[in-house]
């Protein structure tokens, strides 16, 4: 692993390496120093083009834990909202010694650039891109899942999860049907056609249309957050009819396997796709999400920072 | 000036010297038949086609000066085999009106590599609302024949239907960008499984067939004369066959990019390979190679579209959509059409000068090989090989989608008017 | 201590480079444990410790002895450094392995760190970083199977099984029934 910069990179035997390095690293969220001495002198830079308040927080607090120097550009009041380019900026936080960037922009295949385009050597990760892939969110995602349903070890085959809502523009789906199907899970995705993406049936998924017909059964229900204006653009008639026909209320909910569990990767909208029963109810585990993020991150940087050193040094050695 | 070439293949085919004198080809004679010449160039195996006409260029002059010139693009025109472009109308201004396109010609006159006959604009501006001055521009001494608003499509029906009435005043072509605007707003690459997965937006193939479908319907209902530039799909190919096969006076172009390289390549997200129309899947390849070689296809046109370093040296959709194609055209087409057996070089002759030149209603180009006719000719070396290095392009820009890749064949002469432009691969 | 160790002899490696066998291994984790008990007044107040790998069987062992003498259960642990090694850019980033501390903690107690080979003294260095934010023991001890010496930090161990001299190249393997199947050390190269 050189970089992070999709799911799809991951084999099964990476990604449990990754949820298993995070269980570990949970623990040090109990202890009383909540720190860790291991990328001590490294330097993680955060570089979001894109407002994205979770995934930053979430990012700097694993590399903090790790004791990372940390340098946060974020879009607004930096010089990239004042049209300087990915590249240069790219340049720039290279000048500054950076041995990780984490990178969330509005193009998707932004970190991809960023990793192969010969302008800079640091290690890249993902934080989303455009309508791509989101993978530390989907690792997190298992985390949580396996969590819940395989305590805490192994992988989820055997388990069905069933992701609904904006497939079409949502990186966070994408990430997860790649690396659920990895893990052994069988993966539903549910929306109205018009989110479905073109091609979506080449997918490692089932597909269905029918939300009441996908959930019977299912050990997780993942809710995708749906943006009002995808209405003005015609993907569906209205928003009281998308909730009645893809939201998850209480009813829905109870269609799960017993110890079946409801995600959100954030932020909601309550009412619309979930409603807030369903949230704050006793399958939820919205909030749970949020701190295996960190234990997630602070995995992905030790295992990518550690391998990049060891390909360091077997270049050194050749 | 006198010029005498020994041994050329004319249209790949027996051996002749070829006597160019006054801007004419003066005789034809069997090898060692001719006399010498002020210029003798020893042409065995090399192989003798009418020079090369591209319907579809880009020269960015004026307005876009940093990313090509007239003078530049004229020259990577010469070097790739042309003795004739068509300069697209979407500079800035816009090339829509007579003295926009008197002034491109007036430069291409100067620069003396190529012709260079300026496209005028369809509407005002690009801006769809209103028909330019069609009539003035096809009066001035540029004598446009060829008006395309490309870059964008001409969408509104109504507008479309005029302008193929109006042109036919003067015996003029409406050659559409085939693009409906509302299914491609933010498009990236084409629509399908790919897009899907890279998380770009499609640009999906019915948004060129629908606007095809439409206007060789259009064309036939006002007995006019549409052309198609770079098209693109599997579908498109269809739509154009089936109105052929009606009578319809249609033509059509492809790219040489279209022919050879599919849309896998957008896993880079690497914007040099970010072009409009998109690359597509490798059926569209293979149906354009068809139809290309069936005739279906008129002609391989550049769409030549320079972009400086900048604007290609971003991510995927930040990046201009465009290639460059002038120096590399030939090549493409003799890897794909010839060295694949789908097209001889009377063939390579036909899609490439002769009938481009027949579209743009141009008289000294696209002519016969024969005693008498203008010396617009071109000697390709068919067997040699080359590999793409931008830095030595002619073209002002550098973004070729063929940097490293190993070309088949190169031009080794380029004449204007029995003037040579090109000698042994550089300009002269 | 180490000056004692050395004086009770060693035989030299057999022909396949092993230095102790099953039984030997036996003997001086028993005589550890003893070591431990003498030196801390028995065993109310000591923590063992064993750092991953192989300090965890050799420490689930020496907890055994004492319980055959005391007839008391002692408080026993893991200890994962990986993420407290100095040498992450030399070495990469590896599988981390279970930390676990007992339920008492290691306040005020007399922790021993246990592990199978003491070399150059970094991993040693790591595991009382790891240590200190884990609590504030009492006193640290180090109890080492086998110490082969080039030390490069100032770090020694209380408790020895073996000094085995060696030199740089060579490498000690230590194998544990747990682990590997055998109870043996062996010098090779």
């Amino acid at each position: 692993m050189r970089h992070l910069l999709s799911a799809a990179d991951l084999t099964r035997d990476e990604a449990l390496l990754i949820l298993d390095t995070a269980g570990e690293l949970g623990k040090v969220t109990d202890r009383a120093v909540k720190k860790l001495p291991t990328l001590r002198g490294r330097t993680v830079v955060n570089l979001f083009f894109e407002d994205s308040t979770r995934t930053r927080i979430s990012f700097e607090a694993a590399a903090k834990r790790l004791s990372a120097d940390l340098i946060t550009f974020s879009a607004k009041g930096s010089s990239v909202s004042k049209g300087e380019s990915l590249k240069d900026t790219a340049l720039t936080l290279e000048a500054m010694g950076a041995d990780a960037v984490v990178v969330r922009h509005e193009a998707s295949g932004a970190p991809h650039r960023l990793a192969h385009s010969g302008w800079i050597d640091c290690a890249v990760i993902n934080a989303g891109d455009g309508t791509h892939e989101h993978p530390t969110q989907a690792l997190l995602d298992a985390f949580t899942l396996r969590h819940h349903l395989s305590g805490g070890e192994g992988a989820l085959d055997g388990r069905r999860v069933v992701i609904v809502g904006d497939v079409l523009h949502s990186r966070v789906a994408r990430s997860n049907v790649l690396l659920l199907h990895a893990l052994g899970a069988s993966v539903t995705l549910v929306a109205p056609p018009t989110l479905m993406p073109v091609g979506v049936q080449t997918w490692p998924c089932e597909v269905s249309y029918d939300l009441d017909d996908a959930l019977p059964g299912a050990s997780a229900v993942m809710m995708l957050r749906v943006q009002r204006e995808r209405m003005n653009a015609a993907y569906f008639p209205s928003t009281h009819e998308y909730s009645r026909r893809y939201g998850l209320d209480t009813r829905r909910a109870s269609l799960l396997a017993d110890d079946g569990i409801v995600l959100h990767p954030g932020p909601m909208n309550r009412g619309m796709e979930i409603t807030a029963d369903v949230a704050d109810g006793q399958r939820s585990v919205i909030v749970e999400q949020v701190t295996n993020g960190v234990n997630v991150r602070m995995a992905v940087l030790y295992l990518i920072l550690g391998a990049r050193a060891e390909a360091d040094l077997t270049e050194a050695s050749q | 000036m006198s010029v005498l070439l020994k041994g050329a293949l004319l249209y790949g085919e027996e051996a002749v010297d070829v006597v160019i004198a006054e801007g004419r080809i003066a005789g034809l004679e069997p090898p060692g038949g001719a006399s010498d010449g002020d210029l003798v160039v020893d042409a065995r195996s090399l192989v003798l086609l009418p020079g090369l006409v591209d319907l579809h260029t880009h020269l960015r002059e004026p307005g876009r000066e940093d990313a090509e010139t007239i003078q530049t693009g004229s020259a990577a025109a010469a070097l790739g085999g042309f003795t004739a472009v068509h300069a697209m109308a979407n500079t800035q201004p816009v090339a829509d009106t007579a003295g926009v396109v008197e002034q491109v010609w007036r430069r291409g006159v100067d620069a003396g590599l190529c012709d260079v006959f300026p496209v005028g604009a369809v509407t005002v501006g690009l801006r769809g609302e209103q028909l330019a001055e069609l009539g003035a521009m096809a009066e001035s001494a540029a004598r446009v024949r060829v008006f395309s608003d490309d870059g964008v499509c001409v969408n509104d029906a109504v507008l479309m239907r005029r302008a193929l009435e109006y042109v036919k005043a003067f015996d003029g072509v409406i050659a559409q960008h085939a693009q409906e605007p509302r299914l491609t707003e933010g498009a990236q690459m084409n629509e399908g499984a790919l897009s899907g997965v890279l998380g770009l937006r499609g640009w999906p193939s019915v948004a060129e067939e629908a606007i095809i479908a439409r206007d060789v319907l259009l064309a036939d209902h006002v007995d006019s004369r549409v052309h198609i530039c770079h098209l693109s799909t599997r579908g498109s190919v269809e739509i154009v066959r089936w109105a052929k096969e009606r009578g319809i006076n249609v033509t059509a172009e492809v790219t040489p990019h279209h022919l050879v390289l599919t849309e896998e390549i957008a896993r880079t997200y690497d914007p040099r390979y970010k072009v409009n129309p998109p690359l597509r899947t490798a059926a569209d390849v293979e149906a354009v190679r068809r139809g290309l070689a069936d005739g279906t296809i008129d002609a391989v046109a550049t769409d030549h579209a320079p972009h400086p370093h900048e604007d290609k040296d971003c991510e995927w959709a930040a990046g201009a959509f465009g290639m460059l194609g002038l120096e590399t055209a030939l090549s493409v087409v003799i890897e794909t059409m010839v060295d694949t057996g789908r097209l001889d070089w009377r063939g390579v002759a036909d899609r490439m000068s002769v009938r481009p030149a027949r579209i743009g209603r141009l008289d000294g180009h696209g002519r016969p090989l024969e005693v008498g006719e203008p010396a617009n000719l071109v000697l390709v070396d068919p067997s040699a090989r080359w590999t793409v290095d931008p830095a030595r392009l002619a073209s002002r820009s550098r973004n070729t989608p063929f940097v490293a890749r190993e070309m088949h064949g190169r031009v080794v002469a380029t004449f204007l008017a029995g003037r040579p432009t090109v000698l042994e691969g550089r300009l002269t | 201590m180490a000056d004692a160790e050395a004086r009770r002899g060693s035989t030299g490696p057999d022909a396949s480079g092993r230095v102790l066998d099953a039984d030997d291994i036996a003997r001086v984790t028993r005589r550890i444990a003893h070591e431990i008990l003498e030196r801390s007044h028995g065993p109310s107040n000591v923590v063992l410790m064993g750092i991953q790998t192989r300090g965890v069987p050799l420490a689930q062992r020496i907890a055994g002895s004492i319980q055959d003498i005391e007839g008391v259960e002692v408080p026993l642990g893991s200890l994962d450094i990986t993420m407290y090694r100095d040498d992450l850019r030399l070495r990469g980033a590896r599988p981390l392995e279970v930390t676990d501390v007992p339920a008492l903690g290691v306040d005020d107690r007399i922790v021993v760190l246990i592990d199978d080979v003491l070399f150059s003294g970094r991993t040693i260095r790591a595991a009382l970083d790891a240590l200190s934010d884990i609590g504030r023991p009492r006193a640290v001890q180090l109890a080492v199977l086998v110490d082969r010496g080039h030390r490069e930090l100032p770090i020694r161990a209380d408790y020895v099984g073996k000094n085995i001299p060696t030199s740089r190249e060579q490498a000690v393997r230590v194998r544990l029934t747990e682990v590997d199947g055998v109870d043996e050390v062996a010098v090779e190269g």
